[in-house]
C-alpha cells in the first residue's frame, strides 16, 4: 500500500496512511520473531508503522484503542511463496497470469499483472494473510521472471516491492524447460549469467541512459551514448546469444547481487549445486524455494547461509527429486541452523496461502512426535511471518511487530496456528481492512433455503 | 445399503455355473455372471487384546464418553463405555489426555491409481479414451506399493478408503473399497464384502477432455450421452431379465453394461462427481428417469445451495472444508458448506481426493466444524466425527462392519495423542481389524512400501 521511497518509481503508487495512532491492548501478543507469545501485551501503531510491541507499553494519548483481551495478536501472515493476485480461477485462461509462452523469460515482471480484485486476495486477507511473495511460473526457459512482494489490502495499489527477486527453476522443472536434462539447465544458467555480464558491459559497470539512470532496471533500454558503440554491441551479441536483450538485461541486477535469485530446487544433489553456485558466483544473492530433501544437506545449507522457503508438510515421494520428503524437513533444517520459512510450493500457490498457519501448527505438533522434528510455537509463527520476509531481504519492512515495521497486524479469536480460531481484525499499513469476501456473501445468501418473497438473487 | 451381498453363499452359487446354457422356460439352468471375479484375499492380521482407558471417546455416531474405556479383542470392538469388563490380564493402555475414535474413512481417494511418484507410467486413474467407460474397474489400476497408503495410515488415521476412477469420463468406471493394510496385491487390500461403486461425472471435466475429441463438448452434450447410455443399459437389463425368466440363448455379455445393470439392480452404489447445485438437480432427475439412485455427490462445493433437495432425496455430499477456485465450477465454495449440508438434514462427508489431504482429514473436519460454529451452529466434536467415519461408511455400504465404535464391529480404531481437531495432534496408534499397524512410539510399526526401500529416508517418520 505504501510505495517504498527511492529507485522504485512506478513500482507502487503510494498514499499516506491516515496519521492515526492505534493501540491494540490486552491480547496475547506474538512478535513474529521466533519469541514466545507475551501475555497482556500492547501494540502501538502510528502512521502505518509499528512503534512498539510488548508488555508495559504506554498507550499514547489520543490513540484509538482496540481491546484484544482474550484474543491473540500477531503480525500479518506473510505468504512465503505464492502466486496470489496472478490468478482468479486457475483453469480460466483469461483469469490466470502465472506464466507466459511469449518471447520473454527473465524480463517478465509480475507487478503489472497483479490484480488486487482477484477473489483469492480478499479470501486470504480475511484469513489474516497481509503480504505475499508472488513468483511467476516458468513459461519458456528456466527463468520465470521477476517476482514481487505484495499486500492484500482492499485498495488499488497492491505492490509493496516490484522486482524483488528473479525466479529460476534448477531442478526437474528446469530440466524439462532446458530440453530434458539437468546438465542442460546448468549450461543455460551459466550462459544466461554470461550474457548478463555482456550486456552489463563486461567490466561490471552498468550502462546509463540519457536520464542518467542505471541500466539495472530491465524496463530501461541499455542505451549507450555512442551510436557506433551500440552497433558494435549488437554485433557482438548476435554472434552467440540465446536470451533476448531484455532478458539478458533483466539478469544484470542478479549478477551484481542487487536482486535476489530465488532458486526452486528439491533434490539433495540439486541443492548442493545451488551451494556450489554460491561459491562460484559470490556476488549472487541466493535463496531457495522447495528443498524437499533439504534435511539431508541441512548442515551444508546452513554453512552456506542460504535461506530456504520450504513446503511445511511435504511427505510423499511425488517425484524423483522428492524421494526423501518428510514432515520433519523444516524442523530438521531449522535444528541444523538453516534459515527456513514456509511457503505453499506446488500447493495451490494461487489461492491457498491461508493454510500456512495450520501447516505451521502441524510443525509444532511434530515436535511432540518421537523421531520427528518440528518447531516451537514461536519458530512456527516466525516461519510464516518474519521468516519469508527475511529470506527475501524485507525483514526490516514487514513480518514482525518489531518497531519500525509496517503496521500489518491481525487480531485472532484464539491461537492462530489452530483450526478453531479465525482472524477478527486485520490491519495493513495500519489501515483496518474489510473481511467480507464473495464466500461470506454466498454464505449469507444461502444461510436459509426458505422460499422468500423474491428469488435468492435479491438477497445481498 | 446393498440388496445382494457378494458373500460366500452367492459365490458358491456362481462357481461352476458357466458351462451350461438354459434352453427352456421351465426352470432350466442358466448361465449367470460371476459378480466377484477378483475376490478379496484380505485377512486381518493378528492383534492383541487391549483396553484403552482414561480416554476421551468419540464413537463416530455422535456419542462421547469422557474418561472412558474401549476394549478391543479378536479383531473386534468388544465394549465401549465408562468402564468395560475385560478379562483379567488384558493389557491396559492409558489414554490420559488422548482421544480414541473410529478410523477415518475416505470416500474419495486415488491412491494406487494416481500414486506417488506421480510419473506418467503411473497415471492410471482416467481411461480417457471415450466419455463412457463403465467397463473399467479402478481396482485394476491400484498399485499397492503406493507410499501414499502408509501416510494416510500413519499421519491420517485412515483405516478404509474408496479408490475411484478419475472424472474425465461421464462414466469413469467401478470403484473399489480397500482396508488400509499393506499387501502384495490389490485383492489383499480389498474390503471383504464391500459393494462396488460406479464413478460418474458431470460438468467441466468430461466436456473439457472430449470437447475436441468427438464430444461431448457441452453440458447438454454430457447429459445427452449419459441418458442414452442409461437407455442402453435398461435394454441390456431387460434382455438378461427375459433370459432369466424365459431362457433361450444367453444374451451377449457387455462389461460396460454389466456395471450399469448392477447399478439399476441396486447392487452398485453411484458416486457422482458434481460441483454445481444446478447440475446436481439435473442429475437427480436424470437418475429418476433412468431408474437408479445417486448415493453421493462428490466435491459438491455448491451442495449448500440445494441442501434441502439433497436431504429430501437422501443423497450424501462428500466435500472439502476450504478448497476453492481452481476451476470455474469450484468458484462458489463456502467454508460453511459441510455444516450447512448437515444442518439441512442431509448426509455430510469430509473427503480428500488428494494424497496430502488424506493425511489430515481430521483437520479438514476441524475447519468445517469451526466455520459452522462461527455461522451460529452448535456442532460438537463428537457430532462432527460422523463426517469422518459414520457417514462415509454408510456411503460405501460398510457401516454394518466399520465406521463407529460399537461392539461387534471391526476394530478399526485410532488413538490420537491429543484432541484430533487440533493442528497439534497426530495419530499415536492405529488398529485395523484389531491389528496394531502403526505406533508412533515404535519405529518398527510403520509400513514402508517396496518403492521406498533403499531410498533416502527409508523408514523415516514421514
Amino acid at each position: 500500500m505504501l510505495g517504498l521511497m527511492g529507485g522504485l518509481a512506478g513500482a507502487a503508487i503510494g498514499y499516506e496512511a491516515s496519521a492515526q495512532t492505534i493501540a491494540v491492548t490486552g491480547g496475547t501478543v506474538a512478535i513474529g520473531d521466533g519469541s514466545a507469545p507475551i501475555q497482556n501485551g500492547t501494540v502501538v501503531i502510528r502512521d502505518g508503522r509499528v512503534v512498539a510491541a510488548g508488555q508495559g507499553i504506554a498507550i499514547p494519548p489520543g490513540a484509538q484503542v482496540i481491546d484484544a483481551t482474550g484474543k491473540w495478536v500477531t503480525p500479518g501472515i506473510v505468504a512465503g511463496f505464492s502466486r496470489l493476485g496472478l490468478v482468479d480461477v486457475d483453469a480460466v485462461e483469461g483469469a490466470n497470469d502465472q506464466s507466459s509462452d511469449g518471447p520473454f523469460s527473465a524480463a517478465l515482471d509480475v507487478a503489472p499483472a497483479i490484480n488486487p480484485n482477484a477473489a483469492p486476495v480478499a479470501i486470504n486477507r480475511a484469513e489474516g494473510v497481509t503480504r505475499a511473495v508472488v513468483a511467476p511460473a516458468v513459461g519458456k526457459g528456466i527463468f520465470a521472471g521477476q517476482g514481487a512482494l505484495i499486500d492484500t489490502g482492499a485498495d488499488g495499489s497492491p505492490v509493496t516491492r516490484a522486482r524483488l527477486f528473479q525466479y529460476v527453476e534448477l531442478g526437474e522443472e528446469g530440466a524439462g524447460q532446458a530440453g530434458g536434462s539437468r546438465a542442460a539447465v546448468h549450461v543455460l544458467l551459466r550462459n544466461a549469467l554470461r550474457e548478463a555480464r555482456q550486456v552489463a558491459g563486461g567490466g561490471g559497470s552498468g550502462g546509463r541512459d540519457a536520464g542518467g539512470r542505471t541500466g539495472d532496471d530491465p524496463r530501461n533500454d541499455p542505451v549507450v551514448a555512442d551510436p557506433n558503440e551500440t552497433r558494435s554491441y549488437e554485433a557482438r551479441r548476435n554472434q552467440d546469444v540465446l536470451l533476448t536483450r531484455f532478458d539478458a538485461q533483466a539478469l544484470v541486477p542478479v549478477i551484481r547481487g542487487r536482486q535476489i535469485l530465488l532458486v526452486h530446487a528439491e533434490r539433495a544433489a540439486d541443492l548442493r549445486q545451488v551451494i556450489a553456485l554460491a561459491r562460484e558466483f559470490p556476488a549472487l544473492k541466493l535463496a531457495i524455494v522447495g528443498a524437499d530433501e533439504g534435511w539431508t544437506v541441512a548442515r551444508e545449507l546452513a554453512a552456506a547461509n542460504i535461506p530456504v522457503i520450504a513446503s511445511a508438510l511435504s511427505s510423499l515421494p511425488g517425484t524423483f527429486e522428492s524421494l526423501a520428503a518428510t514432515h520433519s524437513n523444516v524442523g530438521r533444517m531449522r535444528a541444523a541452523g538453516v534459515r527456513v520459512a514456509i511457503g505453499t510450493i506446488n500447493d495451490d500457490e494461487a489461492r491457498m496461502a491461508f493454510r500456512a498457519r495450520w501447516y505451521a501448527g502441524n510443525l509444532v505438533g511434530l515436535s511432540r512426535l518421537p523421531g520427528a522434528a518440528g518447531l516451537s510455537w514461536g519458530e512456527a509463527l516466525a516461519a510464516i511471518t518474519s521468516g519469508p520476509a527475511e529470506a527475501l531481504g524485507m525483514g526490516n519492512e514487514i513480518g514482525s511487530l518489531r518497531a519500525g515495521r509496517r503496521g500489518d497486524l491481525v487480531i485472532w479469536s484464539g491461537d492462530p496456528l489452530d483450526h478453531l480460531s479465525h482472524a477478527e481484525t486485520v490491519l495493513i499499513d495500519g489501515v483496518q481492512q474489510p473481511l467480507e469476501t464473495r464466500q461470506t456473501k454466498l454464505r449469507d445468501r444461502y444461510r436459509s433455503l426458505e422460499r422468500g418473497a423474491l428469488p435468492e438473487a435479491y438477497r445481498r | 445399503m446393498r440388496k445382494v451381498p457378494a458373500g460366500a453363499a452367492l459365490m458358491a452359487l456362481l462357481v461352476g455355473a458357466c458351462a451350461t446354457t438354459g434352453v427352456d422356460k421351465d426352470g432350466g439352468s442358466r448361465v449367470s455372471i460371476n459378480q466377484d471375479p477378483f475376490p478379496s484375499t484380505y485377512r486381518p492380521y493378528p492383534g492383541a487384546a487391549v483396553v484403552i482407558a482414561n480416554v476421551t471417546i468419540l464413537d463416530g455416531e455422535g456419542g462421547r464418553i469422557d474418561n472412558g474405556q474401549v476394549h478391543l479383542a479378536g479383531g473386534k470392538i468388544v465394549a465401549v463405555g465408562q468402564n468395560v469388563a475385560a478379562p483379567a490380564g488384558t493389557p491396559v493402555l492409558d489414554g490420559q489426555g488422548k482421544y480414541v475414535t473410529p478410523g477415518i474413512i475416505d470416500v474419495h481417494s486415488h491412491l494406487g491409481d494416481y500414486p506417488s511418484p506421480g510419473v506418467a507410467a503411473h497415471q492410471d486413474g482416467n481411461e480417457a479414451t471415450g466419455p463412457s467407460r463403465p467397463e473399467v474397474w479402478a481396482e485394476h489400476s491400484v498399485w499397492p506399493q503406493d507410499p501414499g497408503f502408509s501416510r494416510a495410515l500413519a499421519n491420517g488415521g485412515v483405516t478404509a478408503l474408496q479408490i475411484l476412477p478419475g472424472s474425465a469420463n461421464l462414466f469413469g468406471g467401478r470403484s473399489v473399497t480397500l482396508k488400509n493394510v499393506p499387501a502384495r496385491t490389490m485383492q489383499g487390500m480389498k474390503f471383504p464384502g464391500a459393494p462396488y461403486g460406479l464413478k460418474m461425472a458431470c460438468g467441466e471435466n468430461p466436456k473439457r477432455v472430449y470437447g475436441d475429441k468427438g464430444g461431448p463438448a457441452t453440458r447438454m452434450g454430457n447429459i445427452a450421452v449419459t441418458r442414452q447410455t442409461w437407455i442402453n443399459a435398461a435394454a441390456y437389463k431387460r434382455k438378461w431379465e427375459a433370459y432369466a425368466t424365459d431362457g433361450g440363448d444367453m444374451p451377449d455379455r457387455d462389461l460396460a453394461m454389466d456395471t450399469l445393470k448392477g447399478v439399476l439392480d441396486g447392487d452398485i452404489l453411484v458416486h457422482n462427481h458434481c460441483y454445481r447445485a444446478d447440475e446436481m438437480a439435473i442429475m437427480i432427475d436424470l437418475a429418476k428417469e433412468a431408474g437408479y439412485k445417486i448415493g453421493t455427490f462428490h466435491h459438491a462445493v455448491e451442495s449448500y445451495k440445494v441442501a434441502d433437495l439433497l436431504a429430501r432425496e437422501g443423497i450424501c455430499s462428500a466435500m472439502w472444508a476450504d478448497w476453492y477456485g481452481f476451476k470455474m465450477e469450484a468458484y462458489d465454495t463456502i467454508r460453511e458448506n459441510i455444516a450447512f449440508v448437515d444442518r439441512a438434514g442431509a448426509c455430510a462427508i469430509v473427503h480428500s481426493d488428494d494424497a496430502n489431504g488424506i493425511q489430515r482429514l481430521n483437520q479438514e473436519a476441524a475447519k468445517a466444524m469451526a466455520s459452522g460454529r462461527r455461522a451460529g451452529l452448535a456442532i460438537s466434536e463428537e457430532y462432527a466425527w460422523r463426517w469422518l467415519s459414520m457417514n462415509p461408511a454408510k456411503a460405501l455400504g460398510v457401516f454394518d462392519r466399520t465406521g463407529s465404535l460399537k461392539p461387534g464391529k471391526d476394530a478399526d480404531v485410532v488413538l490420537w495423542n491429543g484432541n484430533p481437531y487440533s493442528s497439534y495432534t497426530r495419530p499415536e496408534r492405529v488398529w485395523v481389524d484389531g491389528a496394531l499397524l502403526y505406533d508412533a512410539n515404535n519405529p518398527r510399526l510403520r509400513p514402508v512400501s517396496d518403492f521406498e526401500l533403499g531410498q533416502p529416508g527409508e523408514g523415516d517418520v514421514k
